[in-house]
């Protein structure tokens, strides 16, 4: 059976295609003004990728922020039954999925079979989200992709107090300005934000192996400060951990009862 | 006895000559990147305009953010003692006082000789404080003052969804994109901002007499609102609410029993 997933998050817009259990084709593409048709874009994107057309998939499963406007899905699905569901099956000892989008954050509680026991979540504040590091970068002139190489080159981390977005890139313009090395000014802010994250996941009690999704999560640097700041190593995901969310959707889409 | 008391704030630097009975003169500047330098500056113009000069200071005390680089102050005080103090002096009957300034948000409750029962402060977030309004005058394009002005003219306040500065933002972009009126966009940014701020000091509660000082004090944007939301009335200073600080820091410098 062909079904698929689509996660149209505040930044990036993901679809999986899945036949039975293998993944046929995955893409992500930055987001377009108009959510609907960042979906349309990102589906016909990974079809291409699998050499299928639409027909040939029999269900598909839309989430995240945009998911009412992934208008092909057949249902929706909260991206927290997503990514638990989605990591639970690429790694199943996980029992806890820290989740980093580009404007929020979120720790889930797994049990065994993936099911969500208890979560906690930040949208309301940007300090701990993506954009904490993308407003960062740009005074740093560092690539987003890049401050994860880049934080591995710090020597002596610099040590960032705030961890509010606005105060924190105050912080940083005086860090650069008094000539800190950049690298070790990436590390600080790693810290910083890995603080902030983990007193949300602290928040549900951290327990059972630890996995990280979401775009963030490809950050090595950030991967690094999240374990040091939980005290426990994160079981690294053998996937792309952005795509995490699109593959859970698409797994309940290949779960679920069709309708008569 | 002459005296004086220097606040050296996040964005400002202020200055208050007091003599016997009477404010001689004050000053408030934009701070520079040298507190100490800020401080020299304010309390130069400060003397000037109150005709004495700095020999005849016979003690300052330093309060503010950068109290510890003020060359010429004998003694530092927390800013929260100084605005209780200075608030106290000017309005016996204060009980609750509201001080914004550019970083930061603080509440003191007051007893009646004005000594702090309880107090909250955010220096963490800056939502509910000066920058907040900052950023979203700049994005704009005007100034602070424009800001509290304008929202007087709103007929109908834009309601902002997110008290993040950050979220916040976002949509002013989208509110500026949708052609809403400007004074209906700085009402919403104003309502906004007084909203987190009774929040912020609901830990403390509010008793009256209810007073607001900082920088902040002077939006009447945010302080009409600020009295909507909490049903209670503000009570209008006699005096720049910005000077508040080091009024109390110069009744300090005096020693003077409350």
């Amino acid at each position: 059976m062909i079904v698929a997933g689509c996660d149209i998050g505040s930044r990036t817009a993901k679809a999986v295609i899945m036949e039975d259990s293998n993944i046929l084709a995955a893409c992500v593409m930055r987001d377009k003004p108009d959510p609907e048709e960042s979906a349309r874009e990102v589906m016909a994107q990974a079809l291409a990728q699998a050499g299928m057309r639409m027909d040939q998939v029999e269900r598909c499963v839309g989430t995240g922020y945009g998911r009412k406007q992934v208008t092909f899905a057949q249902a929706v699905e909260s991206e927290i039954v997503c990514h638990g569901r989605g990591a639970q099956w690429l790694e199943p000892s996980i029992r806890m999925v820290i989740d980093i989008g580009g404007q929020d954050a979120k720790a889930i509680k797994l049990d065994e079979k993936g099911k969500v026991i208890r979560y906690a979540y930040n949208d309301k504040c940007a300090a701990g989200t993506g954009r904490f590091l993308e407003v960062m970068a740009k005074p740093l002139g560092v690539r987003l992709e890049d401050l994860g190489s880049v934080s591995q080159k710090s020597t002596t981390p610099v040590k960032v107090s705030n961890q509010c977005v606005i105060f924190a890139e105050t912080e940083i313009v005086s860090l650069i300005n008094a000539g800190k090395p950049v690298p070790d000014i990436v590390c600080g802010l790693h810290r910083a934000m890995a603080h902030r994250v983990a007193a949300l996941a602290k928040g549900i009690v951290v327990e059972g192996e630890v996995g990280m999704t979401g775009g963030v999560a490809k950050n090595e640097g950030m991967f690094n400060a999240l374990e040091e700041a939980l005290g426990v190593k994160i079981h690294k995901i053998g996937w792309d951990p952005q795509m995490v969310g699109a593959i859970g959707a698409a797994l309940i889409a290949r779960e679920m009862v069709p309708s008569a | 006895m002459i005296v004086a008391g220097c606040d050296v704030g996040s964005l400002t630097a202020k200055a208050v000559v007091l003599g016997q009975t009477r404010i001689l003169g004050y000053a408030v500047i934009d701070a520079n990147t040298s507190p100490a330098r800020s401080a020299e500056e304010v309390l130069h113009k400060a003397l000037a305009l109150s005709q004495i000069g700095k020999q005849d200071i016979k003690r300052c005390v330093g309060t503010g953010y950068g109290r510890e680089k003020i060359p010429f102050a004998d003694q530092c005080i927390s800013e929260l003692v100084c605005h209780a103090k200075g608030a106290h002096w000017i309005m016996p009957a204060v009980r609750t006082i509201i001080d914004i300034g550019g970083q930061d948000c603080k509440a003191m409750r007051v007893d009646a000789k004005g000594q702090i029962a309880k107090f909250y402060t955010n220096d963490k977030c800056a939502s509910g404080t000066g920058r907040f309004l900052e950023v979203m005058a700049d994005l704009m394009g005007i100034t602070l003052e424009d800001l509290g002005q304008l929202s007087l003219k709103s007929k109908q306040p834009a309601v902002l969804a997110s008290a993040c500065t950050v979220w916040a933002q976002a949509e002013i972009i989208r509110l500026v994109g949708e052609r809403t009126p400007l004074p209906d966009i700085c009402a919403g940014i104003n309502d906004a901002m007084a909203g987190r701020v009774a929040t912020l000091i609901n830990t403390i509660g509010i008793e009256n007499d209810l007073c607001m000082t900082g920088g902040v004090a002077k939006n009447m944007g945010v302080v009409k609102s600020l009295e909507s939301i909490t049903g209670m009335r503000v009570r209008r200073l006699p005096v720049d609410p910005q000077i508040v600080g080091a009024l109390g820091a110069a009744l300090l410098a005096r020693g003077v029993s409350l």
